[in-house]
């Protein structure tokens, strides 16, 4: 099994320079918003919640975690009709848990990122779901087949995104 | 409790923003104006990421521009040859509309009945998206310093896109009609059947708020009704695609929205609207009087150079078979022949100095074929047009001007 259970002391924490914490997440909403326009098929990415994802993994400091997924969310709910604070709560807990589970567990593998994208995609949807009923009182269809279809299509991409971006990675 | 707080740091602060944007969300629920409540945040975000995309837009049209109109140039003379064939016979089809246009706004003045007709268009580009398959949001290059305002019809040339959603100094959001929180006024063609158009979770348009017990013929066609108070009346919105019984009292009748929404390019918002009383054209007008004023003209020249123009002009008709032969009728296409009218005339001289040198159907279908007279010396009609050549008496002047030439039938090529 790629996920390894990991001690405190062999975990290693990952920083980002300023630039590659501003442009990555700003391109990823960038693309996401431009991208459908041509290629209305690329609706079914979240390229902004795999960053989130990556970001939140990869510094395992759940409070940062949270604050990128926020921010994050928010910039992507301004460029929906929807109320801001949809996309922004649920990101914000994808953020907490990635961070957190990072803490606990080795998730540096192809394996392990496809499963934990998976799982955290389907975790977003739920909460969006749930606070646009909820909360909102927007009217959406819940489909099984098509979040679990959305789901593997975004752990497909995120693990050669996650690779490349593996690069701007820093040791603290 | 400052001791769990310090404990439990991280879910304390988990609870804390998450808190905040509920409140946020709540804040904006309860507002009915939520544009003025999140306006900046949505403003930072929106210049952020659209100057790119305009960027982006901007350099890939100049590209496709650059080669579609300067290296390939395939079959533009062809093109160009079809397209003025296609004006003339829409010049002829015009007349015969604007008869009818002509007359059901008498018929409207009469019942004092005031019309909205679309008075400015701007178009603009699409330069994005909201990116998310659960709101149907798009983005153009125009905002505020353009004119653009809020709930703006948005259209193409095939039907209706949608309306502005918030505006920006320099972009503005559509909102698409087949965003659930959209609702469109929209009436049945036929049937005269009203409902709102409205988008579903699933991304299909649907017309709702029609009786289960009403008909609904797939393929009729759904126009605007103009009882939204934003979309004039009588824009194609779309095809009834599937008409069923629906669960609760109402029909689930699909719509297949007119205008490509999922490859949307160009558009074109409505910035003005006006209500006015239609304008009755002048009644003694005759179908061939506006014909004539729509056709290209020969400009006046002097007495000594028309002499010579008539005889090279007779020279030239004098040889059978060239271009210039004219024929007596000509079917207009897309009209059946029994409505037809006439073949198109052109270097028909000023309407003001010559009378009509036509005649035109002034009402369609009821009347037998109209046909044009070329001259008042009759000519064998063409081979291939089923109308037979006919003199119009209320046509003395055309006697005066010989120079007529068809409009072919569609499978005909001049």
């Amino acid at each position: 099994m790629p996920i390894t259970y990991t001690s405190q002391e062999q975990i290693e924490v990952y920083r980002f320079g300023l630039p590659v914490t501003i442009v990555v997440p700003l391109l990823a909403v960038f693309l996401q918003a431009f991208v459908p326009v041509r290629f209305p098929f690329f609706a079914i990415f979240d390229l902004p919640l795999l960053v989130v994802i990556f970001f939140a993994v990869a510094r395992r400091r759940p409070i940062a975690g949270l604050l990128t997924g926020s921010i994050i969310g928010i910039v992507q709910d301004s460029l929906t009709g929807n109320p801001l604070g949809l996309f922004g709560i649920a990101k914000t807990v994808v953020g907490y848990g990635a961070s957190s589970l990072g803490v606990k567990l080795d998730v540096e593998n192809a394996g392990a990122r496809f499963l934990v994208t998976m799982f955290f995609y389907v975790v977003h949807e739920i909460l969006y779901f749930s606070v646009a009923r909820g909360l909102v009182g927007l009217s959406m269809q819940w489909s099984w087949p098509h979040e679990l279809r959305s789901a593997v299509a975004n752990a497909v991409i995120a693990v050669p995104l996650f690779a490349l971006l593996d690069r701007f990675k820093k040791r603290t | 409790m400052e001791n769990i707080i310090t404990r439990y740091r991280n879910a304390s602060f988990l609870v804390a923003v998450l808190f905040v944007q509920m409140l946020m969300l709540g804040v904006q629920v309860k507002r009915t104006d939520e544009n003025r409540s999140t306006r900046l945040i949505r403003v930072w975000a929106v210049d952020a990421i659209t100057p790119f995309e305009k960027l982006i837009v901007g350099i890939q049209h100049g590209v496709s521009g650059l080669w579609r109109e300067y290296f390939y140039l395939r079959g533009v003379r062809q093109e160009n040859r079809d397209l003025k064939q296609q004006i003339e016979r829409m010049q002829l089809e015009e007349v015969r509309l604007k008869n009818d246009a002509d007359q059901a706004r008498r018929l409207q003045k009469l019942l004092g009945f005031k019309e909205q007709v679309i008075s400015k268009v701007l178009a603009a580009q699409v330069i994005g998206s909201s990116g998310s398959e659960r709101s149907r949001v798009i983005y153009i290059d125009k905002g505020t310093h353009d004119g653009i305002e809020k709930d703006m019809p948005v259209i193409t040339a095939e039907g209706v896109v949608g309306k502005v959603l918030h505006v920006f100094n320099s972009t503005s959001e559509v909102l698409l009609i087949d965003d659930q929180t959209s609702g469109v006024g929209t009436i049945l063609e036929q049937s005269r059947l009203q409902g709102v158009l409205k988008g579903t979770p699933g991304g299909e348009v649907i017309l709702d708020k029609v009786m289960n017990g009403e008909q609904v013929q797939t393929g009729e066609r759904a126009l605007t009704s103009g009882g939204d108070e934003i979309f004039p009346k009588g824009l194609l919105v779309g095809t009834v695609s599937k008409a069923l019984h629906g669960p609760e009292s109402f029909l689930a009748i699909s719509v297949k929205p007119a205008a490509d929404l999922g490859r949307l390019e160009e558009v074109l918002v409505i910035t003005k609207k006006e209500r006015q009383e239609p304008e009755v054209a002048d009644t003694n007008s005759r179908a061939v009087d506006i014909l004539a004023q729509r056709l290209p003209s020969v400009p006046d020249k002097k007495p000594d150079e028309k002499v010579s123009d008539n005889k090279d002009q007779a020279s030239v008709n004098a040889a059978p078979g060239t271009s210039h032969t004219p024929t007596a009728a000509a079917t207009v296409p897309g009209t059946p022949k029994s409505s037809s009218v006439g073949g198109a005339v052109s270097g028909v001289p000023n309407p003001g100095t010559h009378k009509a040198v036509a005649a035109a159907s002034a009402d369609g279908a009821a009347k037998p074929p109209v046909v044009m007279n070329k001259q008042a010396t009759p000519e064998a009609p063409k081979p291939g047009t089923k109308t037979a050549p006919t003199l119009n008496p209320e046509a003395p002047a055309a006697q005066s001007n010989p120079q007529t030439t068809p409009v072919p039938p569609p499978d005909q090529p001049q």
